[in-house]
């Protein structure tokens, strides 16, 4: 027994000490859905206005407007959940009375403030026929901005002490900005079904969504790998379930999007099932995250595991003296 | 340096002027990282958990002077513990640890032989560890939370806006938001009474003086040769926890002496400063803002080469 037990790779203590099992960890007060649905609408506000600026580039009129409406209402909508969730919504200006880059909610703030304005006179132009030059202006600096909104909240969630979302940090930005292009993409790809769309209206919008969904797939994937047993609300209880149900839908999605390009209802259930994906990916990792803050294991096996190594690794070097 | 005064950590030269080390993590003296010209020693806190007897003097006295909240009057079944941890209404929490483990007794300060299979009770006052670089202050949004003269970290009631990030941003679970109000609170080291040349609450109530309260250099010095008193004393497992400049936080302005591992008492035993990786957060993002850009840009273009349009 014995020596079969030698053979076995070392693998970290699952034993922990906690106080009573409580987390070390205060709970986030963040609430669904104020916060997934903050964190999905800004990926696909900011996929939509890049969309919006290639589709005028291109002469794609239908495919613009779709984004530029999509873009305003999704970038309206998050910054209203943003302040319905703050416990004192009618000090939301507080945000504006610094900046800081040690904090993104700061930097996000600021980023929401250029960009909501920018998608609201570019969808207004757009949609009204007015101003067509300052709409021009606007829709650049949506396209200019929009990445950042999108991927700036990886960074927020990443920047606190809750495992499952601190320890992804590399790969997050990557499973942020994948998942508001596949959003986005799901989006564009409906405009093609509206009348007066030309033939491949939605094109590009179909090859946005299929690389947003295999990017946030990889990068999902490579972070779950790397974390190791931090990733397991990843793949366990609501957070988990989300997750997979997004898994589920990006295949739909994406699966529908490359086959079945002439289908009308093909590609209406897609770009459908792609945006719904994006959603679900958002609720599983902040799901995710609130369990990983709950249970003290998520905090404490890889603290200790870190300071035994460093107190072993210092009593070597004492020993080699 | 915010509008009304008060300093922040907030802009890139404040960071640039001392590197990432130091303004974001590594040994430095936070007023002085703020910008304090002429400030006071940084005042803090020394728990001697050794000699806690568990009388929750410091919790009541807290609660007085600062007019906390009654938060519930609940029975845990945690001991003698009915408080449960640290949050916007328990600005200071007694734990109590019932355990058998073959040990020293602490409490009569030597060795004793074949107190193996005896009861221990361990009990320790926690609190806001004013940490030298502090989550909960770089997470910040709205600049509420300041770092005083005194090295310290205080909330400004009247400016937050209860946007909750500073509760995940903190490594150790002490900041939290007052459910009926909105805004978030914690442990101010009673910047009101040290203002005025006073101790804290806390630390004047306690009995056993547990809760020792003076500039950090002189605690730090008086906990030192108290671990060394425990240690020759046979007291293998006693520890200094928060002590350390060179920790995950640059080490606490409010530090422990402990009698078993920090996980015990419900502590994280090696914290680190979120905002150490912010650097690398951002250089993510951006690479992750770029891709999308040029994902974009391939988007139409493979529509373009495509033949549509
Ligand atoms: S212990 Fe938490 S609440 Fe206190 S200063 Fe450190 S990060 Fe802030
Ligand atoms: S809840 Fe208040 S103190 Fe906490 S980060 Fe937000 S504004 Fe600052």
């Amino acid at each position: 027994m014995s020596r079969r037990r030698a053979e076995q790779p070392v693998v970290p203590p699952a034993e922990f000490t906690s106080y009573y099992g409580k987390p070390i960890l205060n709970q986030p007060t963040w609430a669904s859905p104020d916060i997934p649905g903050y964190l999905f609408l800004g990926g696909l506000a900011g996929g939509a206005s890049l969309l919006a600026a290639g589709a005028d580039l291109t002469g794609r009129d239908v495919l613009g407007r779709t984004a530029k409406a999509g873009a305003l209402t999704a970038g309206l909508v998050s910054v209203a959940a943003l302040i319905h969730d703050l416990g004192r919504p009618a000090r939301f200006l507080n945000m504006m009375r610094v900046f800081k880059v040690t904090s993104p909610m700061s930097v996000g703030s600021w980023l929401l403030g250029g960009y909501v304005p920018a998608a609201g006179v570019a969808a207004v132009t757009a949609l009204t026929g007015r101003l067509p030059r300052l709409g021009a202006v606007a829709t650049a600096g949506a396209a200019v901005l929009g990445p950042g909104v999108a991927a700036y909240t990886a960074a927020l969630i990443s920047n606190t002490a809750v495992p499952a979302w601190h320890d992804g940090y590399p790969e997050m930005p990557f499973v942020f900005t994948g998942s508001g292009m596949m959003a986005a993409g799901g989006l564009g790809m409906l405009s093609g079904l509206l009348p007066g769309a030309g033939p491949g209206e939605a094109e590009p919008a179909r090859n946005l969504a299929l690389l947003g969904a295999a990017m946030e797939a990889a990068a999902f994937e490579r972070m779950e790998h790397r974390i190791g047993m931090v990733a397991e609300p990843y793949s366990r209880g609501r957070g988990g379930g989300y997750v997979k149900a997004g898994k589920a839908l990006a295949i739909l999605g994406a699966g529908g999007a490359a086959l079945s390009r002439r289908s009308p209802v093909a590609t209406a259930v897609s770009g459908v099932a792609l945006i719904l994906a994006s959603a679900a990916t958002r609720w599983g990792i902040f799901h995710a995250g609130l369990a990983s803050a709950a249970d003290p294991k998520y905090t404490v096996v890889p603290q200790r595991q870190r300071l035994n190594e460093r107190t072993l690794a210092a009593s070597r070097a004492l020993d080699a003296d | 340096m915010s509008a009304d005064g008060q300093r922040t950590v907030t802009w890139l030269p404040e960071i640039r002027r001392g590197g990432f080390r130091g303004a974001l993590y590594g040994d430095t003296d936070p007023a002085d990282l703020c910008g304090y010209p002429d400030h006071p020693p940084r005042m803090g806190f020394f728990t001697d958990t050794s000699v806690c007897i568990g009388c929750k003097a410091c919790e009541v006295a807290c609660k007085e002077w600062n007019g906390v909240p009654e938060d519930g009057l609940n029975l845990l079944g945690m001991s003698y513990d009915n408080t449960g941890g640290l949050g916007a209404d328990t600005w200071r929490h007694v734990a109590f640890i019932e355990q058998r483990k073959p040990v020293a007794a602490p409490d009569a300060g030597v060795a004793r032989e074949g107190a193996s299979d005896q009861l221990r009770w361990l009990m320790a006052a926690d609190v806001c560890k004013h940490c030298t670089h502090a989550a909960c202050l770089d997470a910040c949004p709205t600049g509420a939370l300041f770092r005083t003269e005194f090295g310290t970290v205080v909330v400004q009631e009247d400016i937050c806006n209860g946007c909750g990030y500073c509760v995940p941003a903190c490594p150790y679970g002490v900041i939290d938001q007052r459910k009926d109000d909105g805004r978030a609170w914690k442990c101010t080291l009673c910047y009101d009474r040290i203002g005025d040349g006073m101790e804290p609450a806390c630390a004047k109530a306690c009995p056993t003086d547990s809760i020792q309260f003076g500039p950090l250099d002189e605690l730090r010095e008086r906990a030192d040769a108290r671990l060394a008193q425990l240690h020759a004393a046979g007291v293998a497992d006693a520890q200094l926890y928060g002590r350390d400049p060179d920790d995950g936080v640059a080490g606490d302005g409010a530090f422990f002496l402990l009698l078993d591992e920090p996980e015990v008492y419900g502590l994280p035993p090696d914290p680190v400063v979120t905002t150490r990786d912010i650097p690398s957060m951002w250089r993510h993002v951006g690479t992750a803002a770029a891709v999308m850009a040029a994902g974009a840009v391939a988007a139409f273009a493979a529509a373009t080469l495509g033949g549509q349009r």
